[in-house]
């Protein structure tokens, strides 16, 4: 019994080390290519060091086209905070009412929010392109921030969690100390609310940060977009003419960018797991 | 048909909250506070799927300069005929369903096997290994995307230079290389974030219906396949759906990867033709595309759900 059992346990070890090697072997080539000079990429293993060329790497990364990868920076920072913090906020709002008031058309607005979930974001890129494109707003911030500001799914972990969270007594002593309805949700509900609010903000700041078709379908002026953008048309230049981007540029830009959301994740682990939960409840 | 229905849903329901300011105290605040949610959910998600149904059954005319309306002429559904009759628009749809046929099912395997392993009572290091397998998931798809596109690029690959030394040609960007190079793009990026649903959903049984079925001498995989499993249906059934959804919008891998794969095509996939057609200029080809597509993911997305139910039933 005692050997079976650690035979299954050194078997299990083995097969979730091998499968580790699958999902860690690409970032720890990642990590070691950043350190390489253009030349070394292409010789020698491509999974251990050679000249070690980091800081070189990072100060050409921030060189390049006039240092515009801190604005490309900047520019994710601002779509996503921006994006995210008024998506939270009206989705807290919204899930909130769906939760705690009662009247006619609750369940079809709730239905029709939930399906909205199930909408794949890039069929929307394309229709919104074109009706941007009619008012003039593509080229601009709002182009990217404005459809940012929308979270389906915000509202539904936001009416989960209000429904079971925020007690219908809190509520109706706020209103018989004479609160009015926005006062309670701004003062109570909210403040009850804060960890969904924490969930919402991260799962939509990763949206955001990661998003592409929408943000390139929408930005021509390389100065207004986010870093992802930024990055791939840095690659598109495939490393050929004299003013191309050199591959190890591209790389250590793109590992550069990934740093925000590793650290984010790694940091706000309770979060996302009790957002990942709420999903798969249901 | 299900946009106007939604669209329609949405609009009453606002209606009513707005119009029974009398009935209760509390019907006022509610249309107020549903207001600055509903007013940009109505803009930004239910009126671009209304005009790309609209778009899609128009044709710019050649005469105008193209930027209003006077210049469109109603074409009935033969923007449709076109995109169908395309074998480059067919060809990508088929392409994806492929992909999503195998890859799907494939990865939730994978994800469903992990999880169980990392809910086994006897397994070490499960917060590692757990991070491990959620790591692709934290890193932006973009830089995933790069990350492979080099991986497997002619002359940059370790793996392709790994297949030299065993004295292999191997060229992961070779027309017949394509799907399963994406394939394993996506599989890598989320098969961690698909096995934590499960895994959530795994911690949430309780652990006497093991101990139960262990000293009625059910063994470790019996009591995976016939009790733990049968318990996360809903968190697979969820996986399945993201995933094919998922499926359907697949740009950014092909995209990237075109980078250093030039014979990828430019119709690799449904969004990448769609947004093709944009930069030609074909706005009513691209919307007819869209909606396409959207039948498509919703046909196959809402169908599976209908079969898991029809079996969940028969249950």
């Amino acid at each position: 019994m005692t050997i079976r059992q650690s035979l299954s346990r050194w078997l299990i070890l083995g097969v979730l080390l091998i499968t580790s090697v699958y999902f860690l072997a690409p970032v720890w080539w990642l990590l070691v290519s950043s350190t390489k000079t253009n030349a070394d990429l292409f010789s020698g293993n491509g999974f251990w060091f050679a000249r070690f060329a980091l800081f070189d790497n990072v100060h050409q990364v921030f060189a390049q086209q006039g240092g515009i990868y801190w604005q490309w920076l900047a520019n994710s920072a601002l779509y996503a905070v921006g994006g995210a913090t008024v998506s939270t906020l009206i989705a807290a709002l919204a899930g909130y009412t769906l939760a705690k008031y009662r009247f006619r058309g609750r369940e079809l607005t709730f239905n029709s929010i939930l399906a909205a979930v199930l909408v794949p974001q890039p069929l929307l890129a394309v229709p919104l392109y074109l009706m941007f494109s009619q008012i003039h707003l593509v080229n601009t911030y709002w182009a990217v921030l404005l459809p940012s500001m929308v979270s389906p799914f915000g509202v539904y972990l936001a009416r989960i969690y209000a429904g079971s969270s925020v007690p219908d007594e809190i509520i109706e002593a706020g209103r018989i100390d004479g609160a009015g309805e926005f006062r309670i949700f701004a003062t109570i509900a909210l403040r009850v609310m804060s960890p969904a609010l924490v969930t919402i903000f991260l799962f939509q700041f990763v949206a955001i940060w990661t998003n592409y078709l929408l943000p390139v379908l929408m930005l021509a002026n390389d100065h207004l977009q986010p870093v992802t953008v930024g990055i791939v048309g840095w690659q598109a230049q495939r490393g050929i003419g004299p003013s191309a981007v050199p591959f190890n540029i591209v790389i250590t830009a793109a590992a550069i960018s990934a740093i925000p959301l590793v650290v984010l994740f790694l940091s706000l682990q309770r979060f996302w797991r009790s957002g990942l939960t709420a999903g798969s409840t249901k | 048909m299900t946009t106007a229905l939604r669209e329609r849903a949405a609009g009453r329901s606002k209606a009513t909250g707005a119009a029974r300011p009398g009935r209760r105290r509390r019907g006022r605040p509610v249309a107020l506070f549903l207001a600055p949610f509903l007013v940009p959910f109505a803009a930004l998600y239910l009126a671009p799927i209304g005009y790309t149904v609209y778009q899609s059954l128009f044709r710019m005319h050649r005469s105008g300069l193209g930027l209003t309306a006077p210049t469109q002429v109603f074409a009935g559904l033969s923007n449709y005929a076109t995109a169908l009759g395309d074998a480059d628009f067919r060809g990508s749809l088929l392409r994806v369903l492929l992909i999503g046929l195998v890859q799907v099912p494939l990865m939730l395997l994978f994800a469903l096997g992990l999880a169980l392993l990392l809910d086994a009572k006897t397994t070490l290091f499960k917060r590692f290994f757990r991070l491990a397998f959620f790591l692709p998931y934290a890193l932006p798809g973009v830089v995933g995307a790069i990350m492979w596109s080099y991986l497997v690029a002619p002359g940059l690959s370790p793996i392709s230079a790994a297949a030299r030394h065993l004295g292999l040609h191997l060229d992961l960007t070779s027309n017949a290389m394509l799907a399963p190079t994406i394939g394993n793009m996506l599989t890598w990026g989320w098969t961690g974030y698909n096995m934590l649903i499960i895994y959530s959903a795994l911690q949430a049984i309780p652990a006497e219906l093991s101990e139960a079925a262990t000293m009625d001498g059910c063994s470790a995989f019996g009591i995976a396949w016939r009790i733990k499993v049968p318990l996360v249906r809903p968190a697979l059934v969820l996986t399945t759906v993201f995933s094919i959804i998922g499926t359907a919008q697949l740009y950014n891998e092909p995209a990237i990867l075109h980078n250093v794969a030039p014979n990828l095509p430019s119709t690799y996939t449904p969004i990448y033709a769609a947004y093709d057609a944009v930069n030609a200029n074909n706005f009513n080809a691209a919307a007819a595309e869209s909606v396409i597509l959207a039948l498509l993911a919703f046909v196959l997305s809402f169908g599976f759900l209908k079969l898991v139910q029809r079996k969940g039933a028969a249950l």
